[in-house]
């Protein structure tokens, strides 16, 4: 598969502070791929990278092969849907019709109706919702080949969410060749139903990625009666370690669940897979886990 | 036609969610052969799903051997599955039937049946190993 965006060793410092660190990501063409972070992660800073308002501090960042740059062909939805607020709908299709060659004015004004913003109003009048929808409108109409989305969603409802989710999703599947999307969020539920890739990112670093049914099919929480980590099976690595004076539980990854009367092993979900690789500083977990002091009783 | 839903947090990918859905519409009668599948589109705006696991869920039903797509019409139903209901399993039950009781009396509650059956299923039987 071709890759659409691809970085290597790409660092970005504000300053003194790294936004990103040594980030190497291929991210391939036709795929929906998913960026979790805490907040200041550099979740924005690489999507910025790769759309070129910002300029890499060292590392390269290619798009389509190329420097970031071909405008045309990439579009971009920046925080908070940024719009011209006295300007209404309309004159934003208008706007968008005059800056951009490829533009496709049917797509935009179905998307618009769809929605059921009233081409008259202005867009500083818009609900969070209606803007979103306004954005992503004028964002597909350039019948970008990539699509970069800023925490598209934060700001809305759930059923404004969903809207914009099953928007976003039947612009993927009716446009030939399918696009590429790399979107930033915190709502896991939602990356889960869109994304096919996540990319796990924390203190500027990515932590983790991978397709999503991989990473679901690979990771499990194994909870049993008190054992040390390096007594379980080779198959599996252990990725966390928990132990009470009679319990152990373990985060491990494994290519397959194995079934003994000894212990629970359950699908670890994607919620606490982010979480644990996003606040796990060592990507490799210890081999075997440090002493856990026994409860006081 | 068969509506899909995906439960998120469930620890089941996606594309297997859209499986087993088909699966239990055949074994429910909801699908039969010759019905046609929603298209790949469809399902991605209406659910609000990635279209690449649609794709991913019709084709492991077509390695299944349940559906065959065809090309520019649409995925149809082209196997089935067994119903619980059929008469040829009555004998399979009073089996079951008999075993539960013994484990029962054996002191196993529900969970405990359901981890050892799970566990056995499994595992591989004498004729494979």
């Amino acid at each position: 598969m071709t890759a659409i965006v691809e970085t290597r060793a790409l660092h970005k410092r504000y300053g003194r502070r790294p936004a990103l660190t040594d980030c190497t990501l291929s991210v391939p063409a036709g795929s929906v791929v998913g960026l979790v972070g805490p907040n200041g992660a550099g979740k924005s800073t690489l999507l910025q990278l790769a759309c070129g308002l910002l300029t890499p501090t060292s590392g390269t960042v290619e798009v389509f092969g190329a420097p970031p740059g071909q405008l045309a062909r990439v579009g971009f939805v920046a925080q908070d849907t940024p719009l011209y607020p006295t300007f209404t709908v309309s004159d934003h299709l208008r706007m968008g019709a005059r800056l951009n060659p490829r533009w496709d004015a049917a797509l935009a004004e179905r998307r618009v109706r769809q929605a059921g913003l009233d081409p008259a109003q202005k867009a500083g009048r818009l609900s969070g919702g209606q803007r979103a929808q306004l954005a992503l409108a004028l964002a597909v109409a350039k019948r970008p080949e990539l699509l970069l989305l800023d925490e598209p969603v934060a700001a809305l409802d759930p059923l404004a969410r969903r809207a914009f989710l099953q928007g976003l999703m039947e612009f993927v599947a009716e446009s030939e060749p399918q696009p590429t999307v790399v979107l930033s969020s915190h709502l896991l539920s939602d990356l889960e139903r869109i994304c096919d890739h996540l990319v796990v990112l924390a203190d500027s670093r990515v932590r983790a990625e991978g397709g999503i049914d991989d990473l679901l099919a690979t990771h499990f929480r194994l909870t049993t009666a008190r054992r040390d980590a390096d007594t379980l099976p080779a198959g599996m690595r252990v990725l966390h370690a928990e132990h009470t004076g009679r319990q152990s539980t373990f985060t491990v990854r494994a290519a397959a669940p194995v079934d003994d009367p000894s212990w629970v092993m359950e699908p670890l979900g994607l919620e606490d897979l982010v979480l644990h690789y996003m606040s796990d500083p060592s990507e490799s977990a210890p081999a075997d886990p440090r002493p856990v002091p026994e409860p006081q009783r | 036609m068969i509506e899909f839903h995906i439960e998120p947090r469930s620890g089941v990918a996606p594309y297997l969610q859209l499986v087993h859905q088909v699966r239990q519409a055949l074994r429910l009668g909801l699908l039969s052969e010759g019905d046609r599948l929603p298209k790949v589109k469809e399902v991605a705006a209406k659910v609000a799903i990635n279209p690449n696991t649609v794709l991913k869920a019709y084709r492991q039903l077509e390695n299944e051997g349940l559906v065959s797509p065809r090309p520019g019409v649409g995925t149809f139903v082209s196997g089935t599955l067994g119903t619980l209901a059929a008469a040829e399993h009555e004998p399979l039950r009073r089996e079951l039937a008999r075993w539960l009781a013994a484990a029962r009396a054996a002191g196993l509650d529900e969970e405990s049946i359901e981890a050892l059956f799970r566990q056995t299923v499994r595992s591989p039987t004498e004729e494979e190993r």
